[in-house]
Parts: C-alpha cells; structure tokens; sequence
C-alpha cells in the first residue's frame, strides 16, 4: 500500500500526514516553555506589585502608566538611540566592508567571509571583555593616543554611552556585512561600468546607482543589526555605566533588583513589540517583487 | 576609479582591523606576567596554570558541559523529530510554523530569560541545573529544525519515492533513506547546538539556581568583580576552543557537499 501513496506527487493532507505527529513533543516543548511564559508576563504585565513584592492579580494599566514616567522615557529613548547609531555605523563600515569582499576574486570571498564571521562565533562576554581592556583607563586605546599625541592625560572611555556603541557594533557588524555582501555580489558590475562610463560624479554613482540597486540588502542588514542591539544587555551592562542603561538592563533591573515583576514584565512587552515590528519590516522588504529596487 | 577603490579598501582594512584588534590584544595579554597594569613584564604561563587550580572554575566547566550535552541531545532528538513531522504537512501550515520557530530566535534573549524564570518561580519548581536545560532546550530547538529542514529539502524526492516503490514502509525508508542523507544536517545541527548552548549567558542567568553556575556565569561574575590576569588567560582558552568548534562544523558542513 505504501507505493499507492507516494503516487500522489502533490501531498494529498489526509494521507500523507501520518507521520505528522513527529512534530507533537517538539511543539509540545515550544508551547510550554515558550509560548506560556510570554503569556505569564504578558498577564504578569496588567497585575501590581504586592506590599512584600508579590503579585496582586488586579487587573491595572499601572504599570504601562508608570512607563511615561521620564526616568524611564530616557532609558527607551537611550536604547533607541544607541541601536540606531550602532545600525549607522555598522553600515558605514560594513558597506565597504562588504562592496570590498564582493569585488574580490571569487576563491577569496568565502576566506574573506569567514574571517568576518569568526569573531562573532566566540563567546560574547568575552569579546565585550576584549572591550574593557582596550579602552579601561590604562588600556591600549589610552596608550595609543598618548603616544600619538593626540592627548595629554587618558580618557575617561569605559563606562561611557560610547563605550556601549563601539561594543555594540563590535558584537553585530557581521549581520551588516552578510546580507550587504549578497546584495552587492548581485549587482552587475556592468551597470556601475556604465554610470562612469557616461561621467558619473563618485558621489552620483554610489547614491544614483550602488545604493538604490542594493537597497534591500541595505534595509535587511540594518534591521539585522538593530534587533539584538535594542535587545541587548550584556554589552551595556559591562562597559555603559549607570547612566547608559539600556531597555535590557532596564528588565533585569525590574525583576531581579527592585523585584517589581509587574513593571519589568511592562518594559519586557514595550521592547518585544519594537522587536516585533522591525521584524515585520524585515519580512515585508524580503518579500519577493516589492522590494525598493524599481527607483524610476 | 582607483581612488575610490583606496577608500573603500582603506575603510574595509579598519574593520578588519576593528573586528580583530581586541581579540589578539586580549590573547597577548593572557601571557604578561605583570599583575595588574597594561605594561609588558615578560611572557608568562602562570595565569593559565592557575585556571587549573580554581576549583569553582572547574565545576562551573563541568555544568556546562552536563548542560550542553543534554540540552544537545533533547534538541537534537525533539528539533529533528520537528522537522521530519513538518515536511508532511500542508503548504500553508509549514509556511506559518516556520514563522513561529523564528520568534525564540529573534526575541530578546533577556525576555526569553525572565519569562522562563517567571514561568519556574510560579509553578515552584526550583531554579537549578534541570531548569537551565530546560530552557536551554527551547532555544535550541529552532536552530536544529531549521538546519535539518534545509537538508531535508534539498534532498531529491525520488530517492525516497524508489524506496517506496520498492516495498519500503514508512519506517523503512525513514531509517534506511532519509536519515542516512540527513546525517551530515544532523552532526552540524548537533555541533551549533551544542556550542550555542555552551555560549550561552542570558537564559542561563535567569534561570540557573545555587549550584548550577555555568562557565560564562563564573566568567561574567569574574569580569564583574574587576579585570585580572587570570579572565584573561580564561577569556583566550574559550575563544582558541569556539574557533576549533568552527573549523570543525565547517569541515563537516564541506563533507556534507
């Protein structure tokens, strides 16, 4: 009987699902190990905090009130902050970066492309802590400029919002430069050919003809760097200081510190519906035909 | 044309050089015998040799090896199982289970963190090594799913259509065919799940209990209380170890083809 069914080349549902309970203990998993603590938190969310910092199941817009509160207005409108400038960074080095690897020879672009990658498979918390040495007060970046002459005493570095950018951008430059690879290797050179061939300023051919041609990976890197920097919290929270929080640490804050989970559930839905809109936008640009490509 | 390629190979070199600076400044330093400053005193082997000694140190590797294996193991065996049981789903339902398996990936892991701390504190289940893996499992899940899934559909149809033609039951072409083609799929998924898990710092600090200190927790608790020599020579032993762990799965992903 197996032979009659595998006739059917479009899998008919019915009989084809048999084996579809394989995907029951993994989904399983999901649902409750995933799906019902976000329901937990987005329930946690409407309660308030009891007096000895229980929850007080009464249904409240307290805590998402709270949030207008200035003190955390700062720390959102910081987050935001850094995450956009670590997005325009990432791709103002990323895009030479990535127009570079593209342009090599061929058998040199996968090297290429692994060297940019390697970096970002070692652990996190110690490529943040290669950050801390550099720039502490003693640290090789002080050095540097000392010896150059460009300072006469070191810097105050670590524990800077700066600080947090460069580490920031250190983590997720390789989510730039990937996707930006990929839209430049599509492009025809011949079309960049023809821009100069017809005296093209330098300026008119990177923004009349480079960037509208590779918009979409533009657009796809740049959200590929802002999730997990709105999102982070390891990066802030070693080389920022108090005053560079960032949403993450905001959380941490909330449930670990003040132990008011209603609110840190709060903060935690605000920063998963940026999240979740920038990946709406990520998956409507990768949508086939209606990318920014027809510029006419 | 030819200074615009100077600019652009120019700004590409400082990347490079951004991308790679830190780290071999990191690693040189774990050999400077000076304690505290910056200043080269001589190379030196004793930080690395007192990494060796730090009993904590030794027991937080030992977590997070137990950990990773068996958070491995569970998300190989339940992601895999995922990704058989899908193919033989409808179009559409493939299409929005693929989306769902997305969201663990990209949500803020310090979410995915307390979300699951919220969910063990409320059923009482106390925080310790059980709760680590558990949720270990979940991140890893996805990842193996969609690494088997792309193997799985480029695998030709036929293959498994002729072992069925042959009088194959379900099963039979499952052991004898398909899974045979997916080993390779299988071993790499197994190899970033496992490294994924051993990385991992966020979901671990919030769901971990006394006890259960993994190595990125003694490592942060370390950076945390000031930077000595001794971080740094841990810090360059774990990122020679990620680079092995990428030279392999690279090699095997080059088997795979």
């Amino acid at each position: 009987m197996p032979s009659e069914d595998v006739s059917h080349v479009a899998p008919a549902a019915q009989d084809s699902c048999r084996s579809c309970w394989l995907a029951v203990p993994g989904l399983l998993w999901l649902a409750l190990f995933f799906l019902v603590p976000l329901v937990l938190v987005f329930a946690i969310s409407f309660a308030s905090r009891g007096t000895y910092g229980g929850i007080v199941w009464e249904f409240t817009w307290a805590n998402y009130v709270d949030l207008l509160h200035p003190l955390y207005g700062k720390i959102l409108g910081q987050s935001l902050w850094y995450a956009t400038l670590t997005t325009a960074i990432c791709f103002l080095l990323g895009f030479p970066l990535a127009y570079v690897i593209a342009r090599s020879p061929a058998r040199w672009q996968p090297v290429l492309l692994l060297l940019v990658m390697l970096p970002f498979w070692t652990n996190f918390l110690v490529r943040t802590y290669a950050w801390m040495i550099m720039l502490r007060h003693d640290g090789l970046a002080n050095n540097l400029l000392l010896a150059l002459g460009l300072i006469t005493e070191p810097l105050e570095l670590l524990y800077t919002p700066m600080a947090v950018v460069i580490g920031l951008v250190y983590g997720y430059l390789p989510f730039m430069v990937l996707p930006l690879y990929v839209a430049v290797e599509r492009l025809d050179p011949v079309l960049v050919e023809a821009a100069w061939d017809l005296y093209a300023s330098r300026w008119a051919v990177a923004t009349r003809v480079v960037i509208p041609l590779t918009m979409p990976g533009i657009v796809g890197g740049c959200i590929l760097v802002f999730i997990p920097s709105i999102g982070s919290f390891i990066t802030p929270d070693l080389l920022g200081g108090a005053r560079s929080m960032m949403i993450g640490n905001l959380i941490q804050h909330e449930y670990l510190v003040v132990r008011d989970w209603p609110l840190g559930s709060a903060v935690s839905f605000v920063l998963m519906a940026i999240v979740m809109a920038a990946v709406v936008l990520y998956y409507r640009q990768a949508s086939p035909g209606d990318g920014p490509l027809e510029g006419r | 044309m030819k200074q615009r390629s100077l600019g652009l190979n120019a700004v590409s070199l400082l990347a490079m050089l951004f991308l790679y600076g830190p780290i071999i400044v990191l690693v040189l330093y774990s050999f400077n015998a000076a304690h505290l400053s910056m200043t080269w005193r001589g190379a030196t082997l004793k930080w690395y040799a007192a990494l060796v000694h730090d009993e904590a140190l030794l027991a937080a590797t030992a977590n997070s090896l137990l950990i990773a294996l068996v958070s491995t193991i569970g998300a190989t065996g339940l992601g895999g199982l995922l990704a058989l049981g899908m193919e033989q789903m409808p179009h559409r339902r493939q299409q929005l289970l693929e989306g769902g398996l997305v969201l663990p990936l990209v949500i803020p892991e310090v979410m995915m963190g307390v979300a699951l701390m919220l969910l063990f504190v409320t059923v009482h289940v106390p925080l310790g090594l059980t709760t680590v893996i558990l949720g270990h499992i979940v991140f890893n899940i996805p990842l193996v799913t969609i690494m088997i899934r792309t193997r799985l559909r480029k695998l030709d149809p036929v293959l498994r259509e002729a072992a069925a033609d042959l009088g194959a039951d379900s099963w039979q072409v499952c052991r004898h065919v398909t899974l045979p083609l997916l080993r390779p799929a299988i071993w790499g998924a197994v190899l970033v799940a496992f490294t994924v898990s051993l990385d991992d710092f966020l979901v671990t600090f919030f769901t971990a209990g006394p006890g259960s200190t993994t190595l990125p927790l003694k490592v942060y608790s370390m950076i945390k209380s000031g930077v000595t020599p001794e971080i740094n020579a841990l810090s360059a032993l774990l990122l020679v170890v990620s680079m092995i762990g990428v030279a392999a799965s690279l090699y095997l992903q080059r088997r795979e083809v």
